[in-house]
């Protein structure tokens, strides 16, 4: 399968100049040195070629030969997938654990999906069919529960001329048999993908569902749409992890690939051995039962850490093509474009800002263009909503990753450091955030609620940039000095920052809110504003009202009512009437 | 550079280019990367060095002790046909060596045939086991509200003329694996001590070596020292060595270990030095594009495994340059380590010890080792409070300072006392006091007492009907 292509004339840390033949194409996966480490061809000038190497080149020799393999480096797409935990390059984890205990060794080569293990396949085309690219061949059960679609490599199409009974089968046990032209195609559930190539789809359709996180800052003030694509940028100790984490536990989507990118190995222990223990409110099954693991921690070789994005996107294309809503959390970008800047830097291109490459906006442009919702081959619709974390040196956002993300995201984010300092999670900043799907899911949010969602939404807003407004008059006069209606808002956009922003992830009510608890959240807080208003304006005290016993209820309600008790909001409620009732009575006169 | 042994491999006389500590050798064949060097010098005299690069018929060497009194003429040099290994012993433990592993205590060789690569090798993630277990150091602001945990890393960030060796030292002595409140206090297993120097005055050094000697530690700690004025180009191994010898203490003799790392920003200097003789392109403040994984192939090299009873836990100490925490070395820092411990200047002069500023300080796993069966069921909320009263103390410090105390609301002026009583009674302490879980959080409560409680909305109300102390008439 492989031939020696060169020699290596040249090496320096992951990147490794070779001299031979000249029929080595651009992209094309090689294997380096006597180990056979996996490369990539990144350069080709004569019959000279550049290569990075996926793995650690420590003891490599020049004169060490380097085989070409004819194939761009593509990811293995089939039943077995889901739960599986792989590297930046989709070699397994457990099983080189398994093969060579807790390190990780150089050139472990593993089949990505298992070989042997049987799946229950379901045939659902006949003999005579005329079939395309992309469409549903079968269905094997991945999990107890999730349907693996298996569908027709996206380039063939043909007559199907035979199909295996109902049965258990391997990932290269036969499945159909396919006309093509002249020729007679073997199909089998594996098949192979390019990893830099997006695979094809009909059309995007508009994006105007949103991606449901449970999460109240997101869902209620800044939505992300599903197929639609959003940043998290924040300088460290700020959360971005730690939110990320939360979208993929409670986001309503029914596959969830998770990129450890250059991050830490405690932090992607913490996701295996957590998520087959949490429960997916929706199917009831562990979270590890929709989850892909792609974990190329922080001192895994670097250029596998470039790789890892484009093998998880593809990863998340392929069961967009199925038909499912799936959400890609990749955590972090900016350790992606330090990998790009690295390899750049020993190729000694010629660096543009701060020795990142002129190409880095181009290639974030390609990641996140391949977020969508979309109409696919075989007329399902399915979509890949992407969430990207940045980490910007010294959380200074204009940093190029951070201007160049902004660019291609519709949602973004703003960690801010004072508020995790103040341990105020999620430290999304409310001011320096923004979500451009809010028009395009207010229509989803009175069909699901009945309720005006993105008018509630945006009074809220009003009152918090009012309080920002405020609070710099406060810092430099005092409380006491404002009018007590403006107080008022004070009191309010309390409530909203301590009730109903604030989450918090480790406490079990509070962790994830449905929307109908988020919307009556907020109703209650308006509704708290508007009766306070009133009573203030007839000149009652401010402290009046910031004494109200139900005050502390409100701030509470976010863990002490669940997310099945709603009922309880009109208690609270009712307290407010009556509370303020009285207060209103005696200001009447 | 005594007693290097010589061993095999080809020889080659060659040297075209000698600049700062990297040099290139022509002429020899099937050389490795990352290959150990042993260059001669015209006088016979014998430096190891490091292959940075390799290309057809030449390779650029890194020299260790740098290249003074190198001559293009005289010097050869020998190619090992390894990367560079020291050797690993629990007899290690107890001596000191120099910043490439080799004994300068005047002791033999340490006695092993078990050599192992200083450029470790990435843990499995499926491999790690996530930390839970709790550190319990005495220390109020480390227990209490950012804590540490076996398998971490946790850096102290400061700055010059602030006192991180002595907190660093008293988190060394103190450290016992932490007990759930109320339970009795037994002997807890003591740590293995590892020490790397990189780059500090021989004052600190010494001062590591006098106070592990007082608290006995001393037959327990292996002391990697690569002072000020020891050649800066070993720096970058010194941390390694340390690391190799911690992973083998841990992962194959299942021994817990301390690592202490310092000066990290020497290290990063030192770094920035060699990559700047060999021309690459730099990123921020002339540090190399590839500083952040450089980091991380230490720091990472943190945690506990499965195969093994035996954990590895990081304090790497690290100046900040002006005090600058967005500097690139604190910044990447603070992105692989898993929280930091930052000291403050102001607390500093106020006489606070440790002056632990404890609002950008953070403990990431904290929550994952703290609260029932652990330490406290109330503990993370209690943590919370404490933490948002600090931060609000903040905001009204601000406001006082413009329109005076005296015009401050009530509410503001409990903050106020909340926040000096804070400073005072529970961020400091003495150099020799040792805290338990308890007293620590006995005194958080009899701080929030000082609030009002409809203030403290981060507890819940069981744990104010519990714990509150306080004579609140307001609810």
């Amino acid at each position: 399968m492989s031939n020696e292509v060169g020699k290596i004339t040249w090496i320096s840390g992951p990147v490794v100049r070779a001299r031979g033949s000249k029929n080595v194409g651009m992209l094309e996966l090689v294997e380096v040195g006597e180990d056979r480490l996996v490369g990539e061809v990144i350069g080709l000038k004569g019959d000279q070629m550049t290569v990075q190497v996926y793995e650690e080149t420590a003891g490599m020799q020049t004169g060490a030969p380097i085989y070409g393999t004819g194939l761009p480096l593509s990811v293995e797409l089939g039943p077995g997938l889901i739960q599986s935990i792989y590297d930046g390059v989709q070699r397994p984890l457990p099983l080189i654990e398994e093969a060579m205990g807790s390190f990780i060794n150089r050139g472990a080569r593993f089949d990505s999906i298992n070989r042997e293990k049987k799946w229950k396949y379901t045939p659902k085309v006949k003999v005579g069919d005329e079939v395309k690219g992309g469409v549903i061949l079968g269905v094997a059960m991945e999990t107890d529960t999730f349907e693996h679609r298996v569908m027709l490599n996206p380039d063939d199409s043909g007559t199907i001329t035979w199909v295996a009974a109902a049965g258990e089968y391997t990932v290269t046990d036969p499945i159909a048999k396919l006309k093509m032209g002249k020729e007679e195609k073997t199909i089998t559930m594996l098949q192979r993908w390019p990893v830099r190539r997006a695979r094809p789809f009909v059309n995007r359709r508009g994006a105007n569902i949103p991606l449901i996180t449970g999460q109240r800052i997101l869902d209620t003030f800044f939505p992300v749409a599903k197929g639609g694509a959003a940043g998290i940028p924040g300088p460290f100790g700020s959360g971005k992890t730690v939110t990320q984490h939360s979208i993929a536990k409670w986001a309503d989507a029914e596959v969830i690939v998770y990129i450890g990118c250059g991050e830490r190995g405690n932090e992607m222990t913490e996701v295996l051995q957590e998520f087959p223990h949490l429960i997916d409110p929706r199917s009831g099954r562990p979270l590890m039962e929709r989850t892909v693991l792609i974990a190329n921690t922080s001192n895994m070789p670097v250029a596998a850490r470039e790789a890892s994005i484009y093998t998880g996107i593809t990863i998340a294309e392929y069961y967009r093509d199925m038909g499912y809503h799936v959400a890609l959390m990749a955590d972090s970008t900016s350790r992606w474009a330090e990998a790009l800047r690295e390899v750049s830097g020993r190729l000694e291109e010629m660096p543009a800002e701060e020795g990142y490459p002129a190409y880095l906006a181009g290639r974030l442009a390609e990641f996140y263009e391949r977020a969508g919702y979309v109409n696919n081959l075989n007329g399902s619709q399915g979509s890949v909503s992407i969430v990207g974390a940045v980490s910007p040196p010294g959380g200074d956002f204009s940093e190029p990753v951070t201007q160049h993300t902004k660019r291609f995201i519709r949602c973004f984010w703003a960690l801010d450091k004072s508020l995790a300092s103040a341990r105020h999670f999620p430290a999304i900043n409310w001011l320096d955030s923004y979500s451009e799907y809010l028009e395009d899911v207010g229509g989803w949010w009175r069909e699901q609620t009945g309720k005006d969602w993105l008018g509630m939404r945006n009074r809220a807003m009003e009152l918090l940039s009012e309080e920002s407004r405020l609070s710099q008059i406060v810092k430099l006069v005092g409380p006491d000095a404002l009018p007590f209606t403006e107080r008022m808002v004070l009191e309010t956009t309390r409530l909203i920052r301590e009730g109903i922003l604030q989450q918090n992830a480790t406490e079990a009510v509070d962790a994830y809110s449905s929307i109908e608890k988020q919307i009556r959240m907020l109703e209650l807080v308006l509704y708290f504003h508007e009766r306070g208003m009133a009573i203030v304006k007839r000149g009652a005290p401010i402290n009046l009202i910031h004494d109200l016993p139900v005050v502390d209820r409100i701030i509470r309600a976010k863990s002490t009512v669940t997310n099945e008790e709603l009922h309880k909001f009109e208690e609270i409620q009712k307290e407010i009437d009556d509370q303020m009732g009285q207060l209103d009575a005696e200001y009447r006169s | 550079m005594s007693n290097v042994t010589v061993q095999g491999g080809q020889e080659v006389v060659g040297v075209s280019r000698i600049e700062g500590p990297i040099m290139v050798v022509e002429g020899g064949t099937n050389v490795s990367y990352d290959e150990v060097v042993e260059i001669k010098d015209a006088r016979g005299n014998l430096r190891r060095g490091r292959v940075l690069e390799v290309g057809e018929g030449f390779a650029v060497v890194q020299v260790f002790a740098g290249s003074t009194g190198l001559s293009i003429d005289g010097t050869s040099v020998r190619f090992l046909g390894t990367t560079l290994h020291i050797p690993v012993a629990e007899e290690m433990l107890g001596r000191i060596f120099d910043g490439l592993g080799t004994p300068i205590d005047g002791g033999p060789e340490p006695l092993t045939d078990r050599y192992a690569d200083v450029n470790g090798q990435p843990i499995n993630p499926t491999a790690r086991i996530y930390p839970r277990d709790y550190i319990q150091t005495g220390i109020s602001t480390i227990d209490g509200v950012n804590t540490l945990l076996r398998g971490q890393k946790l850096p102290l960030f400061s700055g010059a003329g602030m006192p991180h060796d002595q907190l660093a030292a008293q988190i060394v002595r103190q450290a016992t694996l932490g007990k759930e409140a109320g339970a009795p206090q037994t002997e807890g297993e003591e740590f293995a001590i590892v020490f790397a120097a990189m780059g500090v005055k021989n004052d600190v050094a010494d001062y590591f070596r006098r106070s592990f000697t007082e608290s006995g530690a001393l037959t327990r700690v292996a002391m990697f020292l690569n002072l000020a004025d020891d050649p800066p180009v070993e720096r970058v191994v010194t941390p390694r060595a340390a690391l190799t010898l911690a992973e083998y203490l841990a992962y194959e003799r299942d021994m817990h270990v301390l690592v202490v790392l310092t000066d990290m920003t020497n290290y990063g200097e030192a770094l920035r030095q060699i990559s700047n003789v060999r021309g690459e392109v730099p990123s921020r403040k002339g540090y190399p594009g590839y500083l952040y994984s450089d980091l991380a192939s230490l720091y990472e090299r943190t945690g506990r495994i499965r195969t093994s009873k035996g954990s590895i836990t990081q304090i790497p100490i690290l100046t900040m340059p002006n005090d600058d925490i967005t500097h690139p070395m604190p910044d990447l820092t603070g992105y692989i380590t898993e929280g930091q411990i930052v000291l403050g200047r102001e607390l500093n002069f106020a006489g606070v010890y440790p002056p632990v500023a404890v609002l950008p300080s953070l403990s990431r796993l904290m929550k994952d080792g703290i609260g029932k069966g652990r330490t406290r069921d109330d503990h993370p909320r209690w943590g919370a409070q404490l933490y948002a009263g600090y931060a609000k103390t903040q905001d009204v410090r601000a406001l006082a300072s413009v329109i005076g105390e005296e015009e401050l609301s009530e509410v503001d002026q409990k903050y106020l006392k909340f926040g000096r009583a804070f400073e005072r009674e529970f961020v400091n302490q003495s150099f020799t006091e040792n805290r338990t879980i308890e007293r620590t959080l006995e005194i958080g409560w009899k701080l929030l007492s000082m609030l009002p409680k409809s203030e403290l909305t981060r507890v819940n109300l069981d744990e104010i009907e519990k714990y509150y102390k306080g004579d609140d008439a307001t609810n």
